[in-house]
């Protein structure tokens, strides 16, 4: 597995390095996390880590998303399988998380239930950050794609904010797919790469990096070693 | 929460002790400054007509009137670069920002000393 963790946006602030500069940084409250499910080539078709992060509350707990991690949760298709004789698949034995995602690669050096820490990007210089963007709802083409809209006078009537022409004319008589236009903006997936790594923490479990990171404060992140070279 | 995690990263940026000093003070801010290899102290004096923002951010404005221009300097409080700002003189002030400052040249410019208690 790529190195990673999951963790959740705190805020930004700003340090100084030892040179005296101010760095501009993101906190980011990471791990720890559980190995929840090791994915293999042979039952899975890839291999991968599955890591949780932040226990679920018990009233908020689906019974399968408890039975994904619970040894001791009976229930009649477990008994009915391993009456059968049938293998069951093991359990990590922790709570239910509340975010679940899973890093490709190989599953060499961990095991299900293990705890992983900050400390796994401890020698890491610089990271991908994965999150899901601020929400801006419907958003005009100004917002969205960056367009100059139309002339404040001049004789541009309650179209300032507008994008031009979308189009030609009888020839092709139609518009061409992906034309820019308004939109939900925001609330997507985002991955922000090859972020430096400022300090980790290992003591409090905070990980600082430079600069911005996809979302809104208390938002969910994927933290992983970055592929850029 | 996530209130105290941004205090317990911004502590190791924030000096231990702070400079005291109030809007209204004239103070000499020393900065350290690189020529080359070598770091030199540069002084700084004038009148503190504002502080603003908190934390690691927390910066102060000191304006001085050179060769009849005012020129005005924005710190960062707690920039390591910042050696030690010493008070000259303290004065009365009756607001945070001393903005009016700017308008005014020669002797409209003075504040009225403030002299503290003797005890």
């Amino acid at each position: 597995m790529s190195k990673g963790i999951l963790g959740r946006k705190v805020g930004m602030t700003q340090i100084y390095d030892e040179t005296g500069q101010v760095v501009p940084v993101t906190v980011l409250e990471a791990g720890p996390c559980h190995v929840t499910q090791l994915r293999t080539e042979e039952r899975d078709g890839y291999s991968a880590v599955q890591l949780g992060y932040l226990d679920k509350p018990k009233r908020l707990v689906s019974r399968s998303e408890a039975g994904h991690v619970a040894k001791n949760l009976k229930t009649n298709r477990k008994r009915k399988r391993s009456a059968a004789g049938i293998e069951l698949p093991p359990k990590p034995d922790c709570n239910p998380k509340r975010f679940v995602r899973e890093l490709k690669g190989s599953t060499d050096g961990y095991e299900l239930g293990q705890e992983v820490t900050v400390g796994v990007l401890s020698d890491i210089a610089r990271v991908d950050i994965v999150g899901t963007s601020k929400g801006r709802g419907f958003a005009g083409v100004m917002k969205r794609h960056n367009f100059s809209g139309q002339r404040a006078s001049h004789g541009v009537k309650k179209c300032h904010r507008h994008a031009g022409g979308t189009g030609m004319s009888a020839y092709p008589s139609r518009l061409f797919k992906g034309k820019r236009m308004a939109g939900q903006y925001g609330n997507a997936k985002t991955t922000s790469r090859n972020i430096k790594v400022v300090k980790v923490d290992e003591e409090n479990g905070l990980l600082l990096v430079n600069g911005a990171v996809p979302g809104p404060n208390g938002g969910y992140v994927v933290i992983k070693e970055t592929n850029t070279l | 929460m996530s209130h105290k995690i941004m205090e317990l990263v911004e502590k190791s940026s924030l000096k231990e002790e702070a400079p005291e000093f109030e809007v209204g003070d004239t103070v000499d801010v020393h900065t350290k400054i690189l020529e080359g290899e070598k770091e030199r102290i540069q002084v700084f004096n004038g009148t503190v007509i504002a502080r603003s923002g908190a934390g690691t951010r927390e910066m102060f404005t000191v304006r001085r009137i050179v060769a009849g221009e005012g020129v005005e300097r924005k710190f960062p409080l707690h920039s390591p670069r910042i050696e030690k700002v010493e008070v000259k003189r303290r004065s009365v002030v009756r607001r945070a920002k001393l903005y009016f400052l700017r308008d005014r040249i020669g002797k409209a410019t003075r504040l009225k000393e403030r002299r503290l208690p003797r005890n």
